[in-house]
């Protein structure tokens, strides 16, 4: 039977800046309070780091800098004076989790022992006190011709990408009855679990009542349906197993990956406008797995917006597709002492908006057992998702080998 | 309504893609079409995705399609006057023949997947954009 490589990958240090909003601190010094955090928590120093990988990347010209461009792999690779075998940033891929698989897979094929993988945001401060319109110009939208993919949804006023998920949430309450009560579940979820985490942004109780009375962003999502920009860094180092033993903490295995995208790779064009890119990802990691959904303790599915969790846990086949609704009606189901706990840092939600990279973050820790008050019993197996709409990555970790 | 200036961003014109932008000046929505097997393709690409052809022409549509799904955006961006329909619609000529666009001439409340309409367009600069509103 052909080796699943990327069994050859622990994570085994993990590192997060302080997160917040506005903090006025620059995207590299973020990214070094993280990156240097993951590297001593894995019990190692700089001389033993010889990889790096990161998304987005950083910016080759001045023209891409800014709030979606931030620190890249020479960035770090010289504020700490590494000598690398192996390094790549970019934002093509199975989403942000995309620099995460490759480095397991560098890992694995010996090009480096040790990857220090990052995400950092600084959204927060970039947004500033401006309106969102100023941001839209800032951004080159409101004085310059629009062209690539670009040019098919921003002339329509489609300046975010909420405009696009709402439509494919639109999509599935017509065809599936899925219903606004029903989506709040993953915000208030969300909010629940954020109470227990001391670093999450929003930590006070939010009611249904104040879910449902909330201003529209774009039909039918609302403002709680759409995450908080935040700035703040996470950090994790990819490891060889061999390493799993000498490590300072106990490590995550990378059971499996998935990283499929079969459908046509654009919002409005992907043949289901209820599934996205999901659908193939998440089939892809299980035709890699030894597992099942079973199996999994914990699930940390992108929320970027709280469709994409619905999405996802279809996708994954916790439930039937078009059965999302259904399955968290009520939140019992993935609340902590649930049967299949979710987001259980808050998310992003309300703990903030890390690009993914705070969910696979808070998989590590419950393996660990070192979630604080959040923790949960035991769990040997996790699940983490990535990306919406027509990009998608999820990983499969476990406690032991 | 929104009382603050609105500007709405236009595409840039390139090779590929200024006959879309523009073939609203006669009033007539174009797509491009494989001339070997016929197949809509949209966005334009230089070689059809169905048989691998070359040779590919804009055709003129009906403009008539169906809404898949549409949302009310309520958010100020400064692109649009406040609240405005997004939607996906599907042309009649093929399925899978999709756009990203605004329905226009109804109440965004009242804009419903399945909605049957038609193309029109609004003229800013040298760009004509198809917009729909519902079949009259």
């Amino acid at each position: 039977m052909q080796e699943i490589l990327e069994r050859r990958a622990v994570i085994s240090g993990l590192g997060q800046s302080t997160v917040g909003r506005r903090l006025d601190r620059s995207n590299l010094d973020l990214t070094l309070e993280a990156v240097s955090a993951a590297i001593a928590d894995a019990g190692l120093t700089t001389a033993d780091v010889d990889g790096l990988s990161t998304f987005p990347g950083g910016a080759l010209h001045a023209r891409d800098a800014g709030r979606y461009a931030p620190t890249g792999v020479r960035d770090v690779q010289d504020a700490l004076r590494l000598e690398l075998t192996w390094s790549h940033g970019g934002a093509e891929g199975p989403a942000p989790l995309g620099a995460v698989v490759s480095a397991c897979l560098a890992v694995a094929a010996g090009l480096a022992r040790h990857v220090v993988v990052w995400r950092t945001v600084t959204e927060s401060s970039e947004q500033g006190e401006g309106s969102r319109a100023e941001v839209a110009h800032h951004a080159g939208l409101g004085d310059k011709r629009v062209d690539g993919y670009r040019q098919w949804s921003i002339p329509f006023g489609a300046a975010s990408s909420v405009n696009l998920l709402a439509l494919y949430a639109q999509a599935h309450f017509d065809r599936y009855g899925t219903t606004r009560e029903q989506l709040a579940q993953i915000a208030l979820n969300d909010r629940t679990n954020a109470a227990a985490n001391p670093h999450a942004v929003f930590r006070d109780p939010l009611s249904i009542d104040e879910y449902l009375s909330a201003r529209m962003i774009s039909t039918p999502l609302c403002l709680y349906d759409c995450d908080v920009p935040v700035d703040g860094s996470t950090a994790v180092v990819v490891s060889h197993r061999d390493f799993a033993s000498d490590a300072a903490n106990p490590v995550a295995h990378v059971h499996a990956v998935g990283t499929a995208m079969r459908g046509r790779p654009s919002w409005d064009q992907f043949d289901d406008l209820t599934t996205m890119a999901a659908r193939d990802a998440a089939e892809h990691l299980w035709s890699r797995a030894d597992v099942t959904t079973a199996d999994v303790d914990v699930a940390q599915l992108y929320d970027g917006f709280s469709f994409l969790a619905i999405a996802w846990l279809e996708a994954l086949g916790f439930c039937e597709q078009g059965a999302g609704g259904p399955f968290v009606e009520g939140g019992k189901r993935i609340a902590r002492d649930g049967d299949l706990p979710l987001n259980t840092d808050g998310g992003q939600l309300s703990a903030g908006r890390l690009h993914g990279f705070g969910l696979l973050h808070e998989a590590c820790l419950q393996l660990r057992g070192t979630a604080g008050a959040r923790q949960l019993d035991a769990p040997e197996t996790a699940v983490v998702a990535n990306g919406g709409g027509p990009v998608a990555g999820c990983m499969l970790l476990t406690k032991g080998d | 309504m929104s009382t603050d200036a609105t500007t709405r961003p236009l595409p840039a014109l390139t090779p590929e893609t200024g006959f879309f932008w523009t073939s609203g000046a006669d009033g007539r929505l174009r797509i491009l079409r494989c001339q070997s097997c016929r197949t809509y393709v949209h966005p334009p690409s230089p070689v059809c995705p169905s048989c691998g052809s070359r040779t590919l022409t804009p055709e003129p549509v009906s403009g008539h399609g169906t809404v898949l799904t549409a949302t009310v955006n309520h958010q100020e961006w400064g692109l649009l006057p406040t609240p405005y329909v997004i939607a996906i619609v599907e042309l009649e000529e093929q399925p899978g023949l999709r756009l990203t666009t605004n329905i226009v001439g109804i109440d965004p409340a009242e804009v419903r997947s399945g909605m049957p309409v038609q193309v029109r367009f609004e003229h800013d600069a040298d760009v004509y954009l198809p917009v729909f509103e519902p079949v009259r």
